[in-house]
């Protein structure tokens, strides 16, 4: 078909190739009685046998582009499926009870499945995973449907899903996938952040993306406009290659700026920072001119596993950041899971209100050892750069103090073992519970820093769920009660000689930055892509002239006010 | 029947990439052959069945081949655990 489906423009730029659709397909599996077992065995050995060459080609495929130690998981899939303990018992069952394949495969593999993962060993556990994807993999051919093998992608494509998970992410090869279309979620949902910090194009929540767009389609994915084309009229595509080429124009421009500071046009600093998930993006940071990292984003460190990342493992990740930072700031938060960030392996009780329940530093002052082990992985990285220190959803000053007596105690015995950590590390909070933002003041005593996380802020201050589509226009960001509680907390670190930044999406967005400016903003803290832009944009702007302009912004009553009075400005 | 006995030398024991050998090298030959550890049989060409064992370093493993070809076969897998370091 062709046709437009809108959506939410969750990273800029415009993408420009053939759809491939990542769906899981529906292996539901149907007892039936087969009384003719011999063509049921046979039907079993031709699903095995066709398995058996798309995990060769696979194989061949991944050894080819990713490397042995990727193509080794096949190998070992390989001889799951050719294992005649596997596929004996199979036989077996197809002749002895006569049901089809579909179901004795089922039945076996789950015995087997069941029987790994009551091992108490990790390897053995995870090769109950390697048992399920070749069972997948073979029900699949029984039952004639295709499987969708992300990591191997080899072409230019734009990736179609319902909605993309951490783990699906981190299969796509950023080579070719140029961008991708979900039907559900927002501009600060995990795929619409994961888009930005790979760097591609993305438009999110159209609702029917899977449902049109077939696999092979032409897709433009336009994440300036929030627009998906499907297979485009040759008038649109070529409208959208000068769009493209334009866009990639004033990139080159920005592109400029890599290495300048960031300074306004009446001669004031401000610190430009990006927001991370992984060690990978650091890449992205350097090549768009981050001064620093304004927020790490540690729960990937926990996704997409079955069980908690070790002190070491954590380390790693946080030693790569802060030595590639090369002395530059690096702005850690702690584990913020719970919310829309699940981890399965910790078994947490399902939540009427998960955002208002047991996440952030609520979870790790209750389990301790989590939290411990990180803050240990912390300190001990903590001699290798420029290490800052911040906890998330803090609400109370309790919660701050009880978080630093912690990580104090964790350094007294680093210390004690003669591990070296870092002589001066500052220790600051997340402000995004009203509550810390209307007693900034008092916090400001005691932190070394503030980083305001307008996503939350914004949902728990205008009460109105970030996930939820229908109060979607309650997110307002330039609502003058934000703008006011933003000003209370700058106003707050200045006057303790503390500084204050934002790792939220407001901290990027054109129409936000000449307030935040105005409001006396100290760092802004981005996805990398949005950095190069905002240089340019504050090179423009007077720090003097936007004092008087947020001076006025807070007593607007609507944020339609607010907007108007910012576009005025640029008018002139 | 043709058996051997062998003492386990690898620190990780028989795990992951030397089960993944044993598996690939036993599959080449149509003798039945098996694997004996800590009183548990199984047939050594299943992956599951030889990591199912759980195999450490030290243990005393027995392993044995029955069928037109069960020489060779004892004699390509002595010296794979030879000269990947796994057992002696």
């Amino acid at each position: 078909m062709t046709g437009i489906l809108k959506g939410i423009g969750a990273s800029d730029g415009i993408a420009f190739a053939k759809a491939y659709r990542l769906m899981e397909p529906d292996l539901t599996v149907e007892k039936r009685t087969e009384l003719d077992t011999a063509a049921e065995v046979e039907r079993f050995r031709a699903a095995m046998k066709k398995s058996e060459s798309e995990l060769e080609v696979i194989k061949e495929k991944a050894r080819r582009d990713l490397g042995d130690d990727k193509a080794a998981i096949f190998e070992a899939h390989l001889l799951v499926l050719n294992d005649p303990e596997l596929t004996g018992p199979i036989e077996d069952k197809i002749k002895s009870d006569s049901v089809n394949a579909e179901y004795a495969l089922q039945e076996t593999a789950n015995m087997f499945i069941g029987m790994f993962e009551a091992m108490d060993n990790e390897y053995m556990k995870e090769r109950a995973a390697d048992i399920k994807d070749v069972t997948k993999r073979v029900l699949a051919a029984l039952l004639g449907v295709d499987l969708p093998a992300p990591a191997l992608i080899a072409e230019e494509v734009v990736v179609v899903a319902e909605d993309l998970t951490p783990s699906m992410t981190a299969q796509l090869n950023r080579e070719f996938v140029k961008g991708f279309t979900t039907d559900i979620g927002g501009r600060t949902s995990h795929s619409a952040i994961m888009a930005r910090s790979l760097e591609i194009p993305a438009v999110v929540g159209t609702k029917n993306a899977t449902a049109d767009i077939q696999n092979g389609d032409l897709i433009i994915i336009d994440g300036l406009e929030g627009e998906v084309h499907i297979n485009p009229t040759e008038e649109v595509a070529a409208e959208y290659k000068k769009r493209s080429e334009a866009f990639a124009k004033q990139k080159a421009e920005w592109a400029k700026l890599v290495n300048e500071q960031t300074v306004t046009a009446d001669g004031h600093h401000v610190e430009l920072a990006a927001n991370i998930g992984t060690p990978d993006d650091l890449a992205g940071v350097k090549s768009n001119g981050g001064e620093g990292v304004g927020l790490y984003r540690t729960e990937f460190l926990y996704m997409g596993r079955d069980n908690l990342p070790t002190e070491e493992e954590q380390f790693e990740s946080y030693k790569a950041v802060l030595e590639g930072m090369e002395g530059k700031p690096v702005v850690v938060r702690t584990l913020d899971i719970g919310g829309d960030k699940e981890l399965p392996y910790l078994n947490l009780p399902h939540e009427m209100n998960p955002f208002l329940g047991f996440r952030a530093i609520r979870l790790c002052l209750e389990e301790q050892d989590i939290f411990r082990t990180q803050l240990r992985a912390l300190l001990r990285a903590s001699v290798y750069g420029n290490l800052k220190v911040m906890f998330p959803m803090i609400a109370t000053v309790n919660e701050f103090r009880e978080a630093k007596a912690i990580l104090l105690e964790e350094r007294a015995k680093l210390e004690s073992e003669g591990t070296a950590v870092a002589e001066k590390i500052e220790l600051g909070i997340m402000v995004e519970i009203p509550s810390t933002a209307v007693i900034a003041d008092l916090f400001a005593k005691e932190v070394d820093f503030f980083s305001i996380g307008t996503n939350d802020l914004i949902q728990y201050t205008m009460a109105a769920d970030r996930m939820n589509e229908r109060v979607s226009y309650l997110y307002q960001p330039y609502n003058p009660s934000i703008l006011r509680l933003v000003k209370m907390v700058i106003e707050a670190a200045h006057k303790e000689g503390k500084w204050a930044g934002m790792c939220g999406e407001m901290a990027g967005d054109e129409t936000a930055i000449p307030l935040l400016l105005g409001l006396g903003l100290d760092e802004f803290s981005m996805s990398a892509t949005s950095i190069l832009k905002a240089r340019a944009q504050l090179k423009n702007l007077s720090k003097e002239d936007m004092e008087a302009l947020a001076a006025k912004a807070v007593t607007m009553s609507t944020a339609e006010e607010v907007v108007e009075l910012v576009q005025s400005i640029g008018q002139k | 029947m043709s058996k051997k006995t062998f003492t386990v030398t690898a620190d990780t024991g028989i795990h992951a990439r030397p089960a993944t050998l044993l598996v690939q090298t036993a599959s080449k030959f149509s003798s039945d052959i098996n694997l004996e550890f800590n009183g548990k049989t199984v047939n050594m060409k299943s992956i599951m069945g030889v990591m199912s064992l759980g195999i450490g370093k030290g243990a005393e493993i027995a392993i044995s081949a029955d069928g037109s070809d069960e020489t060779a076969a004892l004699e390509a897998i002595t010296s794979l655990l030879k000269t990947e370091g796994l057992a002696g």
